[in-house]
């Protein structure tokens, strides 16, 4: 947090300025990065982006995951983790799926409304076991993503959901597009800007920052960390939620294991747009050029003709990557604080 | 569990209550015919057959169960149907033991674990029970034939074919195959390319691609393959999963009806996408046919024309004369291929 705040009065010092571009970096260094595999990408195969298919799929793709990575973004700045994502999305997916076969004819939007709020609830499941029991995140929420997933087997058993019970204007949705940009796409950015905007400028929003930064000093500072911290696990279920309800419309097939790994995917777009595990530091931006990066480098890697079985080692060279160049700056940050305040004396 | 099905609910209540008649019944007339010395029926045969699947509402063997029971009508005997809520290795013990002790006269099973229930098969076939196994084979010794749906070659030389018909014999296609570790998926593939090998020249496999059987991971590989081939002619995909997510994926896709696609899927998955034109047809196994074949194979172990040695013939009604092979197995023929003239009479 102390980093991301100028300060405000005193005349800007060339090295806070520096700092303060090394710091934009952060996710200006990944963009480029996913601008360089898109540009690589399509010089090999110009369908990777000039077709019709290429051109939706690279926005559509990692819309998905974009939703989830946001409101895990929210999630990893309290400080904390939420790695039953990937459960609470596919218990959503099956949800949507059983809503339209058991109660023909539900208006799309009702099921919206549903798989939001089966979403939230677990997250507020989550958000409460971690606020209140006073138990480290990572514990509680791999119990949940057993849980949540174990009652999703229990619940589907062998059955899964085929496009052909869902209606085709909900389908539609997944594949859609206004003005030649999928629908998936304008909700994901819709999420993406709201959120962003939150974070940045209300008050609760850099509190999250503050609860990150330092658990305890937010609260001998008198911040609200038990609501906050909550807050940030309800909206981390409800995005998955969503994105439950708009996997079903984009994969027509929901089984039992829907979202099985999803959690790594989202912390891993995260970590890789810069927000720190450690809580604190990042933005939604930079989670959300994470996903897109993650994902679009798996569609890049089979027409750059990298066989199947080295893609998941890229995906993890990526993250180690990123966590390394992070701390890295970090270090280098610190270094030209400390040599500021010695120049100041 | 939560809400569940409603209307499959009211199914399954509905076969439990039927089962449950049908077993009073044939409990009765076992218990008749063995103290009487015969009923009125024309033979001493004890036609009760019981079918026990993995487990009950699952639309596969609702389907295979129901060809059971044409044939069984068609041969006079007693149809009965009990399972377990849950495919567990050890939930079939119980179901073969009480079948026993009814006396029943053949039990048809889909074994959840080739060693687990074999001491309660073995225990029945004491007692005078037939014992034949679908879908899902236990060790040789614990049954008197194995219903083989479809063998590794008969599976490949199908998708072959299909997709040769699909794209004129020329062309390139790709794979989309399970996991990379799959045993039948790997055995299936090696297969094709040995046969596209010999008897397609003209047709090109550029490449196999695995979507682990995950339906994004599917869909994902499918667009990568697209993108990466621009003059694909079509994909095979012998996974289930795999042809619905690659099915999903074309039907939206600017490849659609460009692009063939087959494989090995059930008509619930693909009836969206061959109504809609992106699949023309698909291969798999009939289910009605497997539960038929079972029914007439018991009847005739049952009736003691065969014993379940190699070269023994039995006559399967409908779908005519049957010969036992090698460990007693009798396979039920070529995959059955599904297209929209026939994909509305099947819901599995």
């Amino acid at each position: 947090m102390t980093a991301t705040v100028a300060p405000p009065t005193a005349p800007v010092h060339p090295v806070s300025r520096a700092a303060g571009r090394i710091l934009k970096a952060r996710e200006t260094g990944i963009l480029i990065a996913l601008i360089a595999v898109i540009v690589v990408a399509t010089i090999r195969n110009p369908a990777f982006l000039f077709s019709s298919d290429g051109f939706r799929d690279l926005l559509l793709t990692p819309s998905l995951l974009l939703l989830v990575a946001v409101g895990q973004a929210v999630v990893i700045i309290t400080r904390n983790v939420d790695l039953s994502v990937g459960s609470i999305l596919g218990l959503t997916a099956y949800l949507t799926g059983r809503l339209f076969i058991d109660l023909q004819g539900i208006p799309p939007i009702l099921v919206f409304v549903a798989g939001v709020a089966l979403g939230a609830f677990l997250g507020l499941v989550n958000g409460a076991l971690v606020a209140f029991a006073k138990v480290p995140a990572l514990v509680i929420t791999l119990g949940t993503l057993y849980i949540y997933r174990g009652i999703n087997v229990a619940w589907a058993g062998g059955d899964r959901i085929n496009a052909s019970d869902l209606p085709a204007d909900f389908r539609g949705l997944g594949t859609g597009q206004i003005l030649g940009i999928p629908i998936l796409t304008i909700i994901a950015a819709i999420v993406l800007v709201a959120a962003a905007w939150y974070l940045r400028n209300l008050r609760s929003g850099r509190e999250l920052y503050a609860i990150g930064s330092d658990p305890a000093a937010a609260h001998l500072y008198g911040l609200r960390v038990t609501s906050r911290v909550l807050g940030a696990f309800l909206v981390s279920g409800a995005l998955s939620g969503l994105a439950g309800v708009l996997y079903a419309a984009r994969y027509g097939t929901v089984s039992s294991a829907a979202g099985t790994g999803w959690e790594l995917q989202a912390i891993g777009a995260a970590v890789i747009g810069g927000v720190a595990i450690s809580g604190g530091v990042g933005t939604v931006w930079g989670a959300a050029i994470g996903a897109y990066l993650l994902l679009t480098i798996n569609r890049a890697l089979p027409i750059l003709g990298i066989e199947d079985f080295w893609q998941r080692a890229v995906v993890g060279v990526l993250i180690i990557g990123a966590i390394v160049l992070d701390r890295l700056l970090a270090l280098r940050q610190s270094r030209k604080l400390l040599e500021a305040r010695e120049d100041d004396r | 569990m939560f809400t569940h099905d409603r209307k499959r609910r009211l199914g399954v209540s509905i076969t439990a209550l039927a089962v449950g008649a049908a077993l009073a019944l044939t409990g009765c007339s076992a218990g008749g015919g063995g103290d009487a010395g015969s009923s009125d029926g024309a033979s001493d045969a004890n036609l009760a057959i019981t079918f026990l699947p993995k487990n009950l509402g699952n639309p596969y063997f609702d389907t295979s169960n129901a060809g059971g029971e044409e044939a069984i009508k068609e041969f006079g005997g007693t149809y009965a149907e009990v399972g377990p809520a849950e495919a567990s290795p050890t939930s079939q013990v119980t179901f073969i033991q009480t079948a026993a002790q009814q006396g029943v006269g053949g039990l048809v099973v889909s074994a959840n674990d080739p060693e687990a229930i074999c001491d309660a098969l073995n225990e029945a076939r004491d007692a005078g029970v037939k014992v034949v196994t679908f879908d899902s084979d236990t060790n040789p010794d614990c049954r008197d034939l194995f219903i083989n749906q479809a063998t590794a070659e008969g599976i490949a030389k199908s998708q072959v074919d299909l997709i040769a018909e699909q794209i004129g014999d020329a062309g390139q296609v790709a794979i989309l195959s399970a996991s990379a570790n799959a045993t039948n998926q790997n055995a299936w593939i090696e297969l094709m390319k040995t046969d596209l090998a010999d008897n397609h020249p003209n047709i090109e496999l550029v490449e196999t691609v695995y979507g682990d059987d995950d339906d994004q991971t599917s869909f994902d590989k499918t667009a990568a393959l697209l993108q990466t081939y621009p003059d694909l002619k079509g994909i095979i995909s012998p996974t289930t999963v795999g042809i619905s997510a690659a099915a999903r994926y074309l039907s939206t896709s600017e490849y659609k009806g460009k692009v063939a696609l087959t494989g090995l899927g059930t008509p619930n998955q693909m009836r969206e996408y061959v109504k809609d034109g992106t699949v023309t047809a698909f291969a798999l196994w009939n289910p009605a046919d497997l539960g038929y074949l079972a029914a007439y194979a018991t009847k005739a172990l049952i009736e003691g024309d065969i014993t379940g040695k190699e070269g023994d013939t039995f006559d399967a009604g409908k779908l005519g004369e049957y010969e036992v092979g090698a460990d007693s197995v009798v396979l039920l023929g070529d995959p059955y291929v599904f297209n929209a003239d026939n994909i509305d009479d099947f819901d599995f």
